[in-house]
């Protein structure tokens, strides 16, 4: 390093000049705002005044049942929508990198290109273009699940309140499988071929060479992937917005928190929006995101042994 | 690596899955395409056959480019995401310098403070951030989508950016120095060139998530004259949702700029992400 650190230096503007910019608009449009979020869920306005009212908002939110059974619902949702994440966009991204690690592979920046496609989608599109696949009225839904026989199994999915979370859930998974796939690929291409070799020698190779060599290796990819999972699943609103609506229907069984938090702080339809409200759930979801995140860098992380190669 | 251990078998099976696998993940897109450019009664009676000549019709197309303001709306997309992208890459790269060359204190407790951003989603900052553009008569601006913007893909900017810069050659900057280079020279004539192949890995990075982004401009930006492609798209759909020619017609416009930029730039966005930058 160029600059030691000696007693009586003149001072280096320059440092200052630099870090400006990014520090201005970065704290004056994130972590203000944020901050003042978090403020707001502590007042409310009565007569046109923001008057502090403690923890007022909160008890509303889980006392009053008008929103407590609203916000518990969304909760379960985001739950789900997140389990369903773990247990099938997580394992899928893992097989498909595993085999697209495999040595001497033919086509294999093919299929990684390919399978990228969706994650860089809008919302909008994935959502809509679903819509139109499951939907009744064009029949491609059925029309292929006739061509396996299994066309008994077809109902309008999005439509159903038991099947509809679950669907929209699977089209997040058919979107961001992309993600983890990329992740662990490039764990695993990291993987020095000496460790591979010497597995190789003692005859460890195929299957068990991937659960008892290489899985190890990646958990700490693993790790990070379950994280940005969490992160990006507790604060999704876009696609249930685009294929149901800010309702969330049918009959709310759509609900996540990113669109209660939409319903709340802008109003739709009857309902009016309240900032304050609006801020406590966010709030809230402020504060489920920083608990996933200390889980996971301070149980987490510390737990998982990083290699050095 | 011996070859012995690739089975025949293994082989085909690898690929069986991974070609199940891409026809999935490509089925919806080819099919909303392949449709776009189809009469109703082609869409309705044969969808998963390409257009042929007795079903090929623009129906769809002139309706969207008739109706919606699509062209407007696409220009919008197109000044937020350029900007916010400059803004970040400038910002971000200066960022980056600053914490990954100097030593001065308060540099860790910086870096901390400025990756903050990359596990919080500034999202959850809404309301105070209509308050703040309300307050300052930013609604309804661009302005505002690209400052959100801008802070939104600092943050990740700033980590991947200072991961390279820490690899560019102390003695370049050095020699630099003896030649008598200002600080700023050495950041604009030295650094910069030599991180740019990470500096598109980041604009690939920060480029999707604002061009995709629905929440913002719907919240800050929803006039006619601010709209971008992302929402004029949603409404659009909204209104039309009967005119199936109309639909996917819209929807193919809005997959084929991102579809054919990303077939261009997928050799560097792939390699940013295998890199290691990003592990």
């Amino acid at each position: 390093m160029a600059a030691e650190i000696r007693p009586k230096r003149p001072f280096r503007w320059h440092i200052g000049v630099f870090l400006a910019p990014a520090l201005l608009v970065y704290t004056a449009i994130m972590i203000l705002p944020l901050a003042g979020t978090l403020q707001l869920s502590l007042f409310r306005n009565i007569e046109q005044h923001q008057v502090f009212v403690g923890l007022q908002n909160f008890r509303t939110l889980f006392g009053d049942p008008n929103w407590s059974v609203n916000f518990w619902n969304a909760l379960r949702n985001n739950t789900w929508f997140f389990i369903i994440h773990m247990l099938v966009q997580n394992p899928i991204g893992v097989m498909l990198a595993a085999l697209l690690s495999s040595p001497r592979l033919r086509f294999s920046a093919f299929y990684r290109t390919a399978i990228f496609v969706p994650t860089i989608l809008s919302f909008v599109i994935v959502g809509f273009a679903w819509k139109l696949i499951l939907s009744p009225l064009w029949g491609v839904a059925p029309h292929l699940l006739d061509l396996v026989g299994l066309k008994s199994l077809f109902t309008p999915w999005l439509g159903k309140e038991e099947y509809a979370l679950t669907a929209l859930s699977l089209i997040s998974v058919w979107q961001f499988v992309g993600i983890p796939m990329m992740l662990i690929y490039a764990a695993l291409l990291s993987i020095p071929e000496e460790v591979i070799e010497a597995a190789e020698c003692d005859g460890i190779t195929g299957m068990s060479q991937f659960w008892k060599i290489k899985l190890p290796l990646i958990l700490p990819s693993i790790g990070i992937i379950s994280i940005l999972t969490f992160v990006g699943n507790f604060n999704a609103f876009d696609l249930i917005y685009t294929a149901q609506g800010a309702l969330a229907g049918p009959n709310y069984s759509t609900d996540i928190l990113g669109t209660f938090l939409y319903r709340a702080f802008f109003g739709f339809q009857l309902q009016v929006g309240d900032p304050n409200m609006g801020a406590a759930i966010a709030t809230m979801m402020f504060l489920i995101i920083l608990g996933g995140v200390c889980v996971y860098l301070f149980l987490v992380q510390t737990r998982l042994r990083r290699y050095q190669f | 690596m011996s070859t012995a251990t690739r089975s025949l078998p293994r082989t085909i099976g690898a690929h069986a899955i991974l070609l199940t696998y891409t026809a999935i993940a490509l089925f919806p897109v080819i099919l909303v395409i392949m449709n776009s450019f189809k009469s109703r009664a082609g869409i309705f009676g044969a969808p998963l056959t390409p257009p042929t000549p007795g079903t090929f019709d623009l129906i769809g197309y002139t309706t969207v480019i008739g109706q919606g303001d699509f062209i407007h709306y696409f220009q919008n997309s197109l000044v937020v995401t350029v900007a916010s992208l400059f803004f970040v890459l400038l910002f971000g790269a200066m960022a980056a310098f600053a914490l990954s060359e100097y030593r001065f204190r308060g540099n860790t407790l910086m870096g901390l403070y400025l990756a903050l951003g990359i596990m919080i989603p500034i999202r959850l900052g809404t309301v105070a951030i209509l308050q703040l553009m309300v307050a300052s008569g930013l609604v309804n601006t661009l302005t505002a989508l690209i400052l959100v913007y801008t802070a939104q893909g600092l943050p990740l900017a700033v980590f991947i950016l200072s991961e390279f810069m820490k690899q560019v050659s102390d003695d370049l900057k050095n020699a630099g120095r003896i030649d008598g280079l200002s600080e700023y020279t050495i950041f604009f004539r030295l650094v910069l060139p030599l991180v740019r192949p990470s500096m598109a890995t980041v604009a690939v990075f920060t480029m999707i998530p604002i061009w995709n982004d629905l929440w913002f401009p719907l919240i800050l930006a929803p006039s006619e004259e601010t709209k971008t492609v992302t929402l004029g798209a949603q409404l659009f759909l909204g209104q039309f949702v009967t005119n199936w020619n109309a639909i996917l017609a819209a929807l193919s416009l809005a997959i084929m700029p991102v579809l054919i930029l990303y077939v261009i730039f997928s050799r560097q966005l792939i390699r940013g992400i295998t890199s290691g930058a990003v592990k």
